[in-house]
């Protein structure tokens, strides 16, 4: 982590929250709050070398800033602003000050010295995150697309493998190695509470790792801007007891659930014999298209759309019928299906647990 | 500037607002599905079940949204939302034709581009009638037509939203589509229609 990371890391908090409230109050639809989303509490080691880190620049900045108004106030105390009239003095020009000479050689000498220390712990910081051990370890790939997050989790046999989207669950205390992958543009994933920023780049694969020590849901956000909804490009990361993480991920192995009688079983038909299977995957069905999130287990999740809706039978409703009224320029075209159609369909996707 | 002056650019200002471009359809039509029991000239289709019959099909006559800029630009983007792009490109032909030249082997008229998408053709187009809503299908052909500069200049889309390798649609030249003495395409039987897919995807009446 190098100086200028760590700033960049910081600097946009506030910013962020500040147009993330906006963006939400002007949508008029509240995502669910996991939690602060705060790069300083932090639930895990990264996320802790990060905060101390950040902790060392801040106390180091502050004395340095300190100091300097304080020579300033000094100096013009001791030397308070000549009379207009009177001639400049000049005699100072013509002898060596002992005095300010040393003062200076001081000053550049302490600035130097204190660069060191900073560039010293960034080092520091970068090795201690990449000595996160790695024994038994959550693999995980994602991959970054306009706008939503792609994860698969790898498992041997390749039969373990399984695909899910803009939800990522961990276990409590056990190291997580995500491999980085983009589709279309730059993407970055951040988690604050958890990890600093990595960048997913077309064409290039890039690995993160983090753990988290305290269960909780922490909120990530993409953190490079990748277009129109970039800011509505948010996941979750729900961290469980390694039990409950299990219990989750033999579930996500399983085919979605077969409709029972009623409009759920008219919803999966509408499902195939509508554009949805065109995008849509949902497995153990025919539907097998990658281009949109796999909706095996969609009803299970949290949110619709990247964190951009609370996962409900009424805003399911509504971004099935228009997604581009809630997340203009989404790369999904609206529904024209019949009200009760739609209320089928919902009522299936819902269903898949 | 006087009172007199200030009152004319006032006026002129309060005149602006009466300008009025084209009506724009921001909501999507509900129950409007193509027709799923079309002709169908090929047996692919998008998706491996058989199109649900949704609601009640509006007349297809008289939509027409060639001069409507903003349906324009909603069929840009539906072109690359139902992958019309992964076999066109960006009109320039891939393993389908191109759509930007003098070429059409089915007809350059709007309803010849409609049924093309709703009826498939043979050798690779899939029949996409039952799927896409009729309206953005009419949104789509627009858009097909601008490729080859069919569209006024104040229509067609003058920019993408991603990197594109062609210049935009309201700069090119309008092509001039060369007659051709194709035969016309055999519907399939609707029997042979059904993929084989179709038949353990969905079993209820529709």
């Amino acid at each position: 982590m190098s100086i200028r990371t760590t700033f960049a890391k910081t600097m946009p908090i506030g910013i962020g929250a500040a147009l993330c409230v906006t963006g939400v109050l002007a949508q008029g639809t509240v995502p669910l709050a996991p939690g602060p989303h705060d790069a300083l509490a932090a639930a895990g080691p990264q996320a802790a070398q990060i905060g101390q880190l950040w902790n060392l620049f801040l106390a180091i900045c502050t004395a340095v800033f300190v100091a300097i108004l304080a020579a300033l106030g000094w100096a013009l105390r001791r030397a308070p602003r000549a009379n207009r009239d009177s001639a400049p003095d000049l005699s100072m020009t013509h002898r060596h000050e002992g005095g300010p000479y040393r003062s200076v050689v001081l000053a550049v000498a302490a600035s130097t010295a204190l660069l060191l220390l900073l560039v010293v712990a960034s080092v520091w910081t970068d090795r201690a995150l990449a000595r996160l051990p790695l024994e038994h370890a959550v693999n995980l790939q994602v991959t970054g697309h306009q706008w939503w997050w792609e994860i698969r989790y790898e498992g041997s046999p390749e039969s373990q493998t399984f695909t899910t989207a803009n939800e990522l669950h961990v276990p409590v205390g056990r190291p997580v190695v995500i491999r980085l992958l983009a589709d279309d543009v730059i993407h970055s994933l951040w988690v604050p509470n958890l990890s600093g920023k990595k960048d997913l780049i077309p064409g290039r694969t890039a690995t993160v790792t983090f753990q988290a020590d305290r269960p909780g849901i922490y909120r990530g956000q993409c953190a490079e801007f990748c277009g129109f909804q970039h800011a509505f490009m948010a996941f979750e990361v729900i961290a469980d007891p390694p039990d409950r993480y299990e219990a989750w991920a033999a579930l996500q192995r399983q085919e979605a659930s077969e409709p029972g009688e009623g409009p759920a079983r008219r919803g999966k038909e509408i499902f195939l014999g509508s554009t949805c299977v065109m995008c849509h995957a949902i497995q153990g069905t025919d539907a097998s298209a990658l281009r949109g999130p796999d909706l095996t287990h969609v009803g299970g999740r949290t949110t619709l759309a990247s964190g951009t809706l609370p996962n409900t039978d009424e805003d399911m409703k509504r971004w099935i019928r228009n997604p581009q009224q809630l997340k203009p320029g989404v790369n999904m075209p609206a529904s024209s299906l019949a009200d009760a159609d739609l209320q089928a369909l919902v009522a299936y996707l819902r269903g898949l647990k | 500037m006087n009172a007199w002056q200030l009152a004319l650019v006032l006026a002129a200002a309060a005149a602006l607002t009466g300008c009025y471009r084209e009506k724009r359809e921001f909501q999507p039509a509900t129950g409007a599905a193509s027709a799923a029991d079309t002709t169908r000239m090929t047996r692919i289709h998008p998706g491996p079940g058989e199109p649900v019959q949704s609601g009640s099909m509006p007349h297809a006559e008289g939509q027409r949204d060639d001069e409507n800029a903003f349906a324009v630009n909603q069929g840009k983007r539906l072109f690359r939302w139902y992958n019309c792009s992964g076999c066109h490109a960006q009109g320039g032909g891939n393993m389908g034709p191109p759509l930007m030249d003098d070429k059409w082997l089915y007809g350059h008229a709007p309803a010849a581009i409609y049924a093309t998408i709703v009826e498939g053709r043979p050798n690779g187009m899939p029949a996409f009638g039952g799927r896409i809503p009729e309206d953005q299908l009419w949104q789509i052909v627009a858009y097909v037509r601008s490729l080859s500069g069919q569209l006024r200049k104040d229509v067609a889309p003058s920019r993408s939203d991603g990197m594109a390798g062609a210049p935009p649609e309201n700069v090119r030249d309008e092509e001039r589509p060369i007659a051709r003495a194709d035969p016309q395409p055999k519907p399939v039987e609707p029997a042979q229609a059904a993929s084989p897919a179709a038949s353990a995807a969905s079993g209820a009446p529709r």
